[in-house]
């Protein structure tokens, strides 16, 4: 109980710091670059929405800093995010609404498939210490692994879709059809998400093995797993149900940790193959200087890793009663 | 004196180190090459690599290792040319988020009570918010990254991990023996950090240093491909900017877009190979099994 407690007080501080941060970022920046942006609202939209986005950049507020942060917190917990200038007269809100089913599949899918093959292949690679699995994975993804994940993007691009001509590479679906829930578009979609699929794949398994791989080398030297190999148990009970379980923890908060770090290269996977997922939105929304979308997407996906990080982090606790009793 | 025959003793220590790890040698040999280009570009460089004075869209010739841009520069020289920057920024991010870590890591470990909690939990925030996304928006409002922002940015966001890893390891030494010791001595408190406490973490610091510089490479050269960064450089980032511009994968240079990616690929594997073989020292239980250890172990 004390341990939930204090996960739900980190989840809150993180929450209240990623607003907060979105909150003063404009307002450091030398000469308010806003500014321009709101000349060209006024006489088109209401007074209202007007004040709104005043209150977000500190734009001719003739409130105090403490008045307006109080009204933005209000704002934001309304989800009332905004209006974006290149979607205009669109809310921010519904912008996103259509870039994060995108992104959820694309992403949220390659994320957790990679976590899950590569954890398995580091168990595996610790089992059979020495083996050529043993050998060969961990150089070959360290190296992988120091790859920039648009890079990867451009080279299968030109390697699979250009010079091979296996797959599509541009957009979430051939643009000529229109979307419907039927076999070939369905088909379709699924065709156009593979290469960066398999980008994200391939860049982030790496750091799933070499972790999972080096919990399992401790794991496996534990006296319960001699204990077990005596009692004659059949080796893959052993790997996967007594090793496995247990290396497999400290992966998963490493999971939360780096989910971060996925989500960053994701972004730039989107913008290489066109995917109009969140992080597409909010390089579009940057060379667009649309400012009130781009500060909702850094929003949004904060708090969307925040989240992730704490449910992984009770399904940790969850899992091992040791971390529930010893914080 | 004595320092110069400490100092020739680190330098024999790391040299034997190599010798013994072929993964450490290999990024070691990557790295000194790069250095090499980057202290003396012009040994490397054909033509003026800024200059548009060749055929534009040439593929590969002698003259021309890597063909000519759509502009009809030479892209063996832009390549060249663009080495010093990406090895400043990951040295500099790499020395200033390292010194933050041990600061902030050790400070906390060695103090302790409120002090410890407040700079862990401050460490974890920084740590969980995604760094990638905040600078896109902070070097939006700036419309491009200057190199010195593009460090500071970096370097701000970039420290955390480490400090949390310095943090662990200090704590698990603080109380040992020899500490305590020195301590009941009356030793000052920076006597026992700096030479008692710091040194038995040096390969965990060092592999800090290379993780924070594979980092600063990687999200550098991500900025730069987005255009955030400063886009008349000479560095692969914005290589790589010009040629997705110019939609060099589609109109017959790859090479253009595939050679500056190679060469980050090139300093991130050896700074992670490096990176990996340090943390090997810091935990013995990762070494390779060696071949005579392996045969001795009975088969499972």
């Amino acid at each position: 109980m004390k341990f939930l407690v204090r996960r739900v007080g980190f989840l809150l501080i993180t929450l209240w710091v990623a607003v907060t941060v979105n909150f003063f970022i404009p307002r450091l920046m030398p000469g308010n670059p806003a500014e321009a942006m709101m000349a060209t609202f006024r006489g088109h939209v209401n007074p209202a929405a007007i004040h709104a986005l005043e209150v977000a950049f500190g734009i001719n507020t003739k409130e105090s800093l403490l008045a307006s942060y109080g009204q933005y917190l209000v704002n934001v917990l309304h989800g009332n995010l905004g209006i974006s200038t290149s979607n205009f007269p669109l809310p921010v809100t519904t912008v996103i609404a259509k870039g994060l089913p995108w992104s959820l599949g694309l992403v949220g899918l390659s994320t957790i498939l990679g976590f899950l093959i590569g954890t398995s292949l580091g168990a595996i690679a610790a089992w059979r210490r020495g083996g050529w699995l043993d050998n060969v994975l961990p150089p070959m993804f360290i190296v992988i692994s120091a790859f920039p994940y648009f890079w990867v993007g451009l080279l299968s691009i030109w390697f699979f879709a250009l010079t091979l001509n296996w797959f599509p590479f541009v957009g979430p679906y051939t643009s000529t059809t229109i979307p419907t829930f039927t076999w070939p578009f369905i088909l379709d979609v699924l065709k156009h998400a593979v290469l960066p699929s398999f980008t994200i794949l391939i860049t982030s398994i790496g750091g799933w093995i070499l972790t999972m791989r080096n919990n399992m080398i401790t794991v496996v030297a534990e006296d319960y797993v001699k204990m077990a190999r005596a009692k004659g148990l059949k080796p893959s009970r052993i790997l996967w149900q007594y090793a496995g379980r247990n290396a497999l923890l400290p992966n998963l908060t490493g999971f939360a940790m780096s989910l971060g770090f996925v989500i960053s290269g994701a972004i730039l996977v989107e913008y290489v193959y066109n995917y109009p997922g969140v992080g597409f939105m909010l390089l579009n929304a940057v060379s667009a200087q649309d400012f009130p979308l781009m500060q909702a997407l850094f929003l949004l996906i904060t708090v969307a890793v925040l989240l992730a990080i704490f449910v992984s982090d009770v399904a940790t606790a969850l899992l091992d009663p040791r971390t529930r009793n010893s914080r | 004196m004595t320092i110069l025959r400490r100092a020739l003793g680190v330098l024999g220590a790391s040299w034997r180190f190599l010798r013994r790890d072929k993964k450490a040698m290999g990024g070691a040999i990557i790295l000194f090459i790069l250095l090499l280009i980057s202290a003396f570009p012009s040994w490397f460089i054909l033509d003026d690599p800024q200059a548009e004075i060749f055929t534009p869209a040439m593929g590969l010739s002698w003259a021309h290792p890597l063909g000519t841009t759509s502009f009809g520069q030479d892209v063996f020289s832009q390549l060249m040319a663009g080495t010093r920057e990406s090895m400043m920024v990951a040295m500099l991010v790499g020395l200033f988020s390292t010194v933050i870590s041990v600061v902030i890591g050790i400070s906390a470990a060695y103090i302790g009570g409120i002090f410890d909690d407040a700079l862990s939990l401050f460490t974890d925030v920084v740590l969980v918010i995604p760094t990638f996304p905040l600078i896109i928006v902070i070097t939006a409002y700036l419309k491009g990254a200057t190199f010195w922002l593009m460090v500071a940015v970096l370097v701000i966001t970039g420290w955390s991990y480490g400090a949390r890893q310095l943090r662990v390891q200090a704590l698990s030494l603080r109380n040992r023996d020899y500490l305590l010791a020195a301590r009941a001595r009356g030793e000052s408190a920076w006597y026992v950090i700096s030479v008692e406490l710091i040194p038995p973490m040096t390969s965990l610091i060092v592999a800090n240093f290379l993780g924070a510089a594979l980092y600063a490479v990687l999200a550098e050269s991500g900025l730069q491909f987005i255009g955030l960064g400063n886009i008349n450089s000479e560095s692969w980032g914005t290589m790589l900017y010009w040629a997705q511009n110019n939609e060099a994968l589609y109109s017959g240079l790859p090479l253009w877009a595939l050679a500056p990616g190679i060469a980050i690929a090139v300093l991130g594997s050896a700074l992670a190979l490096l990176n990996y073989a340090f943390d090997e020292i810091a935990n013995p239980a990762l070494r390779p099994v060696s071949r005579r250890r392996a045969s001795k172990v009975v088969p499972s």
